[in-house]
């Protein structure tokens, strides 16, 4: 018999990513790098809902992954489509330097 | 085992999530992302979602990475610079991050018995598979939602089209 993992240890697991992801987003001045801490961060939730369905012993928590990676496919397209728009019209990628709306 | 690639493949995740924040160039990330969501594949399969696994690894590192890395590309994105802004950002984002992980790993740590362990492989070591059990749902009772995402999907590729277009 090996040794088992705790569930807790898998979601604490999950935790560090998110947080790294979370500081990722708030660090990083690439809008292309910004935009890839998000998907650290739905990684990160994805483990939580596998690590959930594996305790509960469903396969409900599977199928959310299923469609938050479906939506996280569609997101990808449509926001590096509007980085790919940004690009052209104002030729940089760093985040303080698209402030059109702040003042 | 379970320990073993648990450890492994939980190190190199963290590893690979660190090297993402730490590189300053966007192609470097975007390569230590690969090795993220590839050890996460794994986690998946030790949890006992083969599907997902797999799904994981065409989706994840197959299809959205190599987009990215085509955008680095197509866009020549360079070395980011150090701006003021960046320097607020290292002054709130590293407390926030650290506030947000002491608070999830507060919570999971107090509940932890509660929570119980894991064993390799999942609950499902008969007959039927991950993938059948996942499929029967996904085509009965999810149908109309499993519908509606290749809608959403058809919706994001001609958002896409039109939002990459070259202005006439």
């Amino acid at each position: 018999m090996s040794a088992q993992v705790p569930i807790a240890a898998y979601l604490i697991l999950a935790a560090i990513l998110f947080s790294i992801g979370v500081a990722a987003f708030l660090i990083k001045r690439n809008l292309i790098t910004v935009f890839m801490s998000i998907e650290l961060m739905l990684n990160a939730v994805n483990l939580t809902f596998v690590a959930f369905s594996h305790m509960w012993h469903q396969v409900s928590g599977q199928i959310f992954v299923f469609f938050v990676m479906v939506v996280a496919a569609a997101e990808a397209a449509v926001g590096l489509a509007i980085i790919i728009a940004i690009f052209r019209t104002r030729q940089t990628l760093n985040v303080d330097q698209i402030d059109l709306m702040k003042s | 085992m379970q320990l073993a690639l648990f450890i492994i493949f939980g190190a190199l995740a963290v590893a690979g999530a660190l090297n993402l924040l730490l590189q300053r160039h966007p192609i470097n990330s975007a390569l230590s992302l690969v090795v993220v969501m590839m050890s996460l594949a794994v986690l998946y399969w030790s949890l006992g979602a083969e599907f997902l696994a797999a799904a994981q690894v065409i989706v994840y590192s197959g299809a959205i990475m190599v987009f990215f890395v085509f955008v680095i590309m197509l866009l020549n994105a360079g070395e980011e610079e150090r701006t003021t802004g960046s320097r607020a950002a290292y002054i709130v984002g590293f407390p926030g991050a650290a506030a947000i992980f002491c608070l999830l790993t507060f919570v999971f740590l107090s509940e932890r018995h509660a929570l119980g362990t894991t064993n390799i492989g999942g609950y499902l070591n008969h007959i039927t598979s991950n993938i059948s059990e996942i499929s029967t749902i996904l085509f009965t009772k999810l149908l109309l939602p499993f519908e509606v995402t290749s809608i959403l999907i058809l919706v994001a590729i001609l958002g896409a089209v039109v939002l990459a277009r070259k202005e006439q």
